[in-house]
């Protein structure tokens, strides 16, 4: 079934097909939350209107989590059963996780200079997702390092899948260590503490950049394979005997 | 099996260090780097008595792991260039082992002289008499941990454009935990506070990299060749 889809022709049909129905909902619900996030929920008891940043920050804290796993299981997968589009996949996905982790790290320093008095602390929570943000870009930095594309790749995937460390770090670095970050409050085995006025919105923008990230993975998969393809078609032009 | 793995390792182990020992300038290159570069901080900040000290901890720590950076680059590059490699590949003994040997031989000729240097450091520092003992603890528990992660930076960077400044920006977010926690140690050391767990989280750390980045190095080093 999987491997149905190594053929690139039959991939760009499927990706071609199933494009709309994520990024048309993918809108729909980044609208809708946005519009439960800004305008219709409670403000917090204690921090008043600025508790709105979470329905962004929040989300986009879960993708960049998200998608670096994506990144190393597709690395693992490419690496192990060499599976053509799984390291495409990987390359097409490390872009996305790094602007969403900008983004949560932009989001979150607003949030703090506002709540703590301060753009950054150096707490453990802030540290690792640093480091991620790091790590990402150090995946992009050597897979472009190489000339040969597959050299590239592979290397980046074992870095990939060790960076992958760091993801449980974050997620229990506001457990283990005393942070100034608070502690999670929905992702816990006893169950939100969190009211459902907010967690709906919450959970609805968590949807939307999910299917947005999907989305703009399928897109990004069919331009990186356009483009091998375009240098591929260019290389054997050079190479054609006779040619000018 | 077991005893062939053993043997190569120490065959390896001490082809490096013979030929370390032939360059012996490269090992000091990178002691007196981690020297001048420490020593520039009170010369840019002002020789203050207060403010030395308190700056000893980090200022080991980051010039430690800079000057190391220094030496990773040119690990694999001469047996990738000049085909030992695949020798290297096509001996019995596993890869995993032979880049154990590397991080070995890499840590006995730069890790080890460090170490040595880092009280010298710690001296011109004014660092309180308390602190040494934990400062040579935590470079003894961290520098090994720092080679073994570069080795697998070191074969993951081979053959690429750039490959210093990228091997940087590859290995130091994974080396930070040594840094955060190796400096912190000193630092709970000299105010008095116990450091027991600063030093676990040290050792758990250079125990995981120790089972980790073989695999990788090895990984590393197989799709280079291929």
């Amino acid at each position: 079934m999987i491997k149905q889809y190594a053929n690139p022709a039959r991939f760009n049909r499927l990706a071609g097909t199933l494009l709309p129905w994520l990024a048309w909902p993918a809108a729909f619900l980044i609208l809708i939350g946005l519009y439960f996030g800004l305008f219709n929920s409670p403000p917090d008891y204690q921090q008043g209107n600025t508790v709105r940043i979470m329905y962004v920050h929040v989300p986009s804290a879960w993708m960049a989590l998200f998608i670096y796993t994506f990144m190393a299981v597709s690395s693992a997968v490419g690496l192990i059963w060499k599976h053509p589009l799984a390291h495409l996949s990987a390359q097409a996905a490390a872009p996305i996780g790094t602007c969403f982790t900008f983004i949560c790290l932009v989001t979150g320093s607003l949030w703090g200079k506002t709540m703590w008095g301060t753009w950054w602390v150096w707490d453990a929570r802030l540290t690792s997702v640093l480091i991620l943000f790091f790590l990402y870009l150090g995946f992009i930095a050597l897979h472009s390092a190489f000339d040969n594309p597959t050299r590239g790749e592979r290397s980046s995937a074992i870095l990939g899948i060790i960076g992958f460390i760091n993801v449980p770090i974050i997620k229990f670095s506001v457990d283990w260590w005393n942070t100034l970050h608070q502690p999670a409050s929905v992702l816990k085995m006893s169950g939100p503490t969190i009211h459902s006025s907010m967690l709906t919105p919450l959970l609805i923008m968590a949807v939307g950049f999910t299917l947005y990230f999907f989305s703009l993975l399928l897109l990004r998969m069919k331009t990186l394979m356009i483009r091998r393809r375009a240098r591929a078609l260019n290389i054997a032009h050079i190479h054609q005997p006779g040619a000018e | 099996m077991g005893g062939c793995r053993v043997k190569t390792l120490i065959l390896i182990l001490r082809s490096e260090i013979r030929l370390a020992l032939h360059q012996i300038g490269d090992s000091a290159i990178i002691v007196l780097f981690f020297i001048l570069a420490a020593v520039l901080f009170p010369l840019g900040i002002g020789p203050e008595p207060k403010l030395l000290p308190l700056l000893a901890p980090g200022v080991i720590w980051i010039m430690a792991l800079l000057a190391a950076m220094l030496s990773f680059e040119r690990l694999f590059t001469p047996d990738y260039e000049d085909g030992s490699l695949e020798q290297f590949a096509i001996c019995p003994a596993p890869l995993e082992i032979i880049a154990l040997a590397k991080a070995t031989a890499h840590w006995l000729v730069t890790g080890l002289p460090l170490i040595i240097a880092s009280p010298l450091i710690a001296m011109l520092y004014r660092l309180p008499d308390s602190g040494y003992s934990v400062l040579l603890t935590t470079m003894a528990l961290g520098t090994p941990a720092i080679s073994l992660i570069g080795t697998a930076g070191a074969a993951m960077i081979l053959g690429a454009r750039r490959g210093g400044v990228l091997l940087s920006l590859l290995v130091i977010p994974l080396m930070l935990p040594i840094l955060i926690f190796g400096a912190a140690a000193i630092d709970a050391t000299v105010s008095g506070f116990p450091v027991g767990q600063h030093l676990m989280l040290m050792g758990g750390f250079l125990l995981g990299s120790l089972v980790i980045t073989p695999l990788a190095t090895a990984a590393a080093l197989r799709q280079s060749l291929e």
